[in-house]
């Protein structure tokens, strides 16, 4: 592969390595301590986990959702309250995700079946739902005291007698044995194909690939059995990341929002219907949402009616940065992935440094804009007609 | 020693992958109709692009020498300056404004002060308009008139930048007949006035009306100039020159294996218009088509063919539909797309570019699109591979041009494009498949492909209706041609009584009566 085409297919990742090494160099090394490469993660979940959401309705027609910061926040308050007047963090849960699920289904409805523009139908949202959480919180901070609730989220796996805090050999070995199996499934794919008959890459760029991610867990993982060994919320991301690549990349249902994106009036005339699509990328974002709100309240362990405030300004930031396009129908799961852990080193790299927020703010719409531009540029791309 | 206005010596235009100009000369003499024809692809319209400067000076080699002057131009300003004007294919006209907002759109009159003088913009207007001949006031706007005036208007437009070069791309496309001999005729009438006009077009008999000569372009390079002075060339010897190959028959012959079963038919079919609901656009069609057939349905622009084919097609067009639909013998009640897919039923739309191909999509994603679950397991997980097998399998099948099916529809020519929504189409193993404007925008050798390809369909016993503008080829490749006009079913003819005559004076003597014909 040529170079300058290399760099355009990988530019984000690029960037992100780019980044990364410049924050590690600035800060001394300290970006890299074990504390802080786990809470990065940590950190960004609710970016990593709304972002496949976002993505979804971003990939419809380059269109946002404007309210999941508020429904984020709707789901904690409920979460929180329940708990709060002595209810189980069963119930807890359980409302507040079937909430999320009744504000996805109004919201597809409204968008994907009334055909509410759904930039001022998620405005709308924004504002109802964070002033019903408000009314819900009584405008109090609510504490969440409940252990089993924020152990779900927020605990570490540490497997007594092995592990210590600082030196969680648990964490490693589970690192190892992904980096193993990813590269000998890796292989073993490419064999199986070349057996079929069907176009692969070279085994040396396989192998080299493999390489890559197998020396990126490992070192992940070594960072993590520094401080605490695996937490458990990384394991919530995983599982929605990976059902949304999925979902995105394999199945008929994914296909579907590429589709009407790229032209929703070929797509209706070839037997698939936009407003199925539409309703379920509102849907399946509020869902997310709602599990956020469980995260992050989890995480800060009192929930208050600023809480995601601006919060779907990181998702949308992150798809677009991710490589989604502006105007629907491309963008993928690990492209936004990079996106978001790209802001997230930015803002751990600068708190690090001790910069005030204000220059947070100013280097994430910096980068946002030089993404897009980039993007832009690169592939000639105009506006569809 | 003739008098050359314009020569374009030794361009020669790349694009990463692509030689679209390669060493190309062009020569026109001044006062003539030049018609530069060639297939899609050929470069014609990238010649023009170098000409008007919208490829600016420096990104291509060779020079314009215009008026024997070499010429640096690096914008269309430039050669508008120097008296060029392109009228483009496709109509740079904003609806909602006037025509005298749009002719002079960016170069509205000015008074003293630098500010519009709108009267002075609305009265020249007027004055540019009569050169064209169009009455209208130049405070109408350009909705409110039809396309073959817009296209008058684009021409004035040129016309009011003083140009001695016009140059003109496929100024017929959305024209219909009446119109169209109107705009040559007018070309003929600029020759008078000293305009030289070149004209791009894929239609041969007006390149034999108008054209005193004929530059031939294929695949980025100059095959040869041609001279028409008494207007009879042969077009068979424009085509071999086109295509580079001898077309001894335009239309393939196949064998008419028409069966007894009628595969698709309707009777007493109504569509309103979707939001003027009291507009009928069709009005008690009835037709059918028997296996192994292909029928034709001829009209002018606005007759209802499209609406109709669209409202049978799980009703994708219109309100209050009234009447019956069969398929297969038995009468069906669909409801949407997905339905007539599942009855098998397709439908190829007049517009493979917004309404037929995903254009940022690859091929192969394309063409599973009406049936993902061909490709997918039961619980939806998609078969990439397969997929691409089966993408690949069409490719071959139809001669599609491409490096790989991997590329992006959009990156296409017209006629590949038009071949990945009939293989989408195909894909979808349907038993009726209407085709609307199969080749429309097509160069004559993919022309003869996808009419190889619809040949093909009903030999496998499928049922074929091809709604088309070009009588040529309505009768080259129909067993039967409906005629409609006006929303009415008001002829019908097997392929041997049908004429061109007979047709056009079918619609012509329905635009009074009120007699549908019933079937």
């Amino acid at each position: 592969m040529k170079v300058s085409v290399f760099i355009k297919k990988y530019t984000m990742v690029l960037a992100l390595v780019l980044v990364f090494v410049l924050f590690t160099i600035l800060t001394g090394g300290r970006l890299v301590y074990s504390q802080n490469i786990s809470n990065l993660l940590l950190q960004n979940a609710y970016v990593l986990i709304m972002a496949c959401g976002m993505l979804l309705c971003i990939l419809t027609g380059g269109n946002v959702d404007l309210s999941v910061g508020s429904t984020l926040c709707l789901s904690a308050a409920l979460a929180a309250k329940i708990m709060d007047v002595g209810g189980g963090a069963g119930t807890a849960i359980l409302v507040a995700m079937l909430v999320s699920c009744a504000i996805g289904i109004w919201q597809g409805w409204l968008i994907g079946y009334i055909h509410i523009p759904p930039f001022i139908c998620t405005l709308a949202g924004m504002f109802l739902f964070r002033g019903i959480a408000r009314v819900i919180l009584d405008s109090r901070t609510i504490a969440i005291m409940d252990n089993g609730f924020l152990n779900l989220f927020t605990s570490y796996i540490q497997i007594p007698g092995v592990d210590t805090n600082k030196h969680c050999v648990s964490a490693l070995v589970v690192g190892i044995i992904i980096a193993v199996g990813l590269t000998v499934y890796m292989i073993l794919d490419r064999t199986k194909k070349e057996k079929q008959g069907y176009e692969v890459s070279s085994m040396g760029s396989t192998i080299a690939k493999a390489a890559i991610f197998d020396v990126l867990i490992v070192a992940y993982s070594s960072r993590l059995m520094g401080y605490k060994g695996i937490p458990v919320m990384v394991i919530w991301i995983l599982a929605v990341v990976l059902i949304f690549a999925f979902l995105t990349s394999q199945t008929v249902f994914g296909r579907h929002f590429y589709a009407v994106g790229g032209n929703e009036k070929a797509t209706k005339l070839s037997g698939i219907d936009p407003r199925k699509v539409y309703f379920w990328a509102y849907f399946l974002m509020s869902v997310l949402a709602g599990l956020s709100g469980l995260l992050v309240g989890a995480r800060i362990g009192s929930v208050d009616g600023n809480m995601g405030n601006s919060y779907e300004m990181d998702a949308i930031a992150s798809c677009f940065i991710g490589g989604a396009s502006a105007y629907g129908g491309s963008g993928t799961v690990p492209g936004i992935m990079v996106g978001a852990i790209l802001l997230g080193v930015i803002n751990m790299g600068m708190s690090i440094l001790g910069l005030p927020d204000q220059f947070q703010y100013i280097v994430k719409g910096a980068v946002l804009l030089a993404a897009v531009i980039f993007d832009v540029v690169s592939n000639h791309k105009t506006g569809k007609s | 020693m003739a008098d050359i206005i314009l020569e374009m010596k030794n361009i020669v235009k790349e694009y990463p992958g692509v030689k679209a100009l390669n060493n190309v000369n062009f020569k026109v003499e001044r006062g003539k109709i030049h018609a530069l024809v060639g297939e899609n692809g050929a470069g014609k319209s990238t010649l023009m692009k170098v000409l008007s400067g919208t490829i600016p000076c420096g990104q291509y080699t060779g020079d314009v020498i215009y008026n024997g002057q070499i010429q640096k131009f690096h914008s269309i300003r430039d050669s508008e300056k120097a008296g060029i004007a392109v009228v483009h294919q496709e109509l740079a006209l904003i609806p909602e404004l006037t025509i005298a907002e749009n002719m002079f759109m960016g170069n509205e009159r000015r008074t003293k002060r630098g500010t519009i003088d709108w009267n002075q913009t609305f009265k020249e207007a007027q004055d540019a308009m009569k050169r064209v001949g169009l009455k209208e006031s130049s405070h109408v706007l350009i909705k409110d008139i039809g396309t073959g005036k817009q296209q008058l208007v684009e021409i004035a437009k040129a016309l009011s930048k003083n140009c001695k070069l016009l140059v003109l791309d496929e100024p017929t496309s959305s024209l219909n007949e009446e119109d169209s001999k109107m705009l040559l005729d007018m070309l003929l009438d600029f020759k008078k006035q000293g305009i030289t006009s070149i004209i791009i077009t894929h239609k041969l008999n007006e390149v034999a009306y108008c054209a005193d000569e004929i530059t031939i372009l294929r695949d980025g390079q100059t095959i040869e100039t041609m001279e028409n002075p008494d207007h009879s060339i042969d077009e068979d010897r424009i085509i071999r020159g086109m295509v580079g190959r001898e077309l001894t028959d335009r239309y393939p012959k196949r064998e008419h294996k028409i069966g007894k079963e009628i595969l698709f038919a309707c009777k007493d079919w109504t569509v309103y218009h979707p939001v003027y609901t009291e507009k009928c656009m069709d009005d008690h069609v009835s037709f059918n088509v028997h296996k192994g057939e292909v029928v034709g349905f001829s009209g002018l622009q606005g007759a209802g063919r499209t609406e109709l084919a669209m409202s049978l097609f799980g009703k994708s067009y219109g309100s209050h539909i009234s009447g019956k639909e069969f398929i297969g013998g038995k009468e069906v009640h669909l409801k949407d797309e997905a339905d007539a897919i599942r009855h098998g039923l397709a439908y190829a739309t007049e517009d493979r570019k917004t309404n037929g191909l995903i254009l940022d999509e690859t091929i192969a994603r394309n063409t599973t699109l009406a049936r993902m679950d061909k490709v997918a397991s039961k619980y939806g997980i998609l078969n990439v591979k397969e997929e691409n097998r089966e993408a690949e399998v069409y490719v071959k099948a139809m001669h599609t041009k491409t490096p790989s099916i991997q590329q992006n529809a959009g990156n296409l020519s017209g006629g590949n494009q038009q071949k990945v929504l009939l293989a989408k189409w195909m894909f979808a193993e349907p038993d009726v498949l209407i085709l609307d404007e199969p080749t429309r925008g097509i160069d004559v050798g993919a022309k003869y492909e996808i009419y190889q390809i619809i040949n093909e369909m009903v030999s496998q016993g499928k049922a074929v209706v091809m709604i088309s503008s070009e009588l040529p080829e309505l009768l080259g490749m129909c067993d039967r041609i409906y005629v409609m006009n006006e929303g009415k079913m008001v002829g019908e003819f097997t392929a041997e009584e049908a004429t061109q005559e007979k047709i056009m004076s079918t619609i012509l003597s329905s635009d009074s009566s009120k007699a549908g014909k019933a079937v």
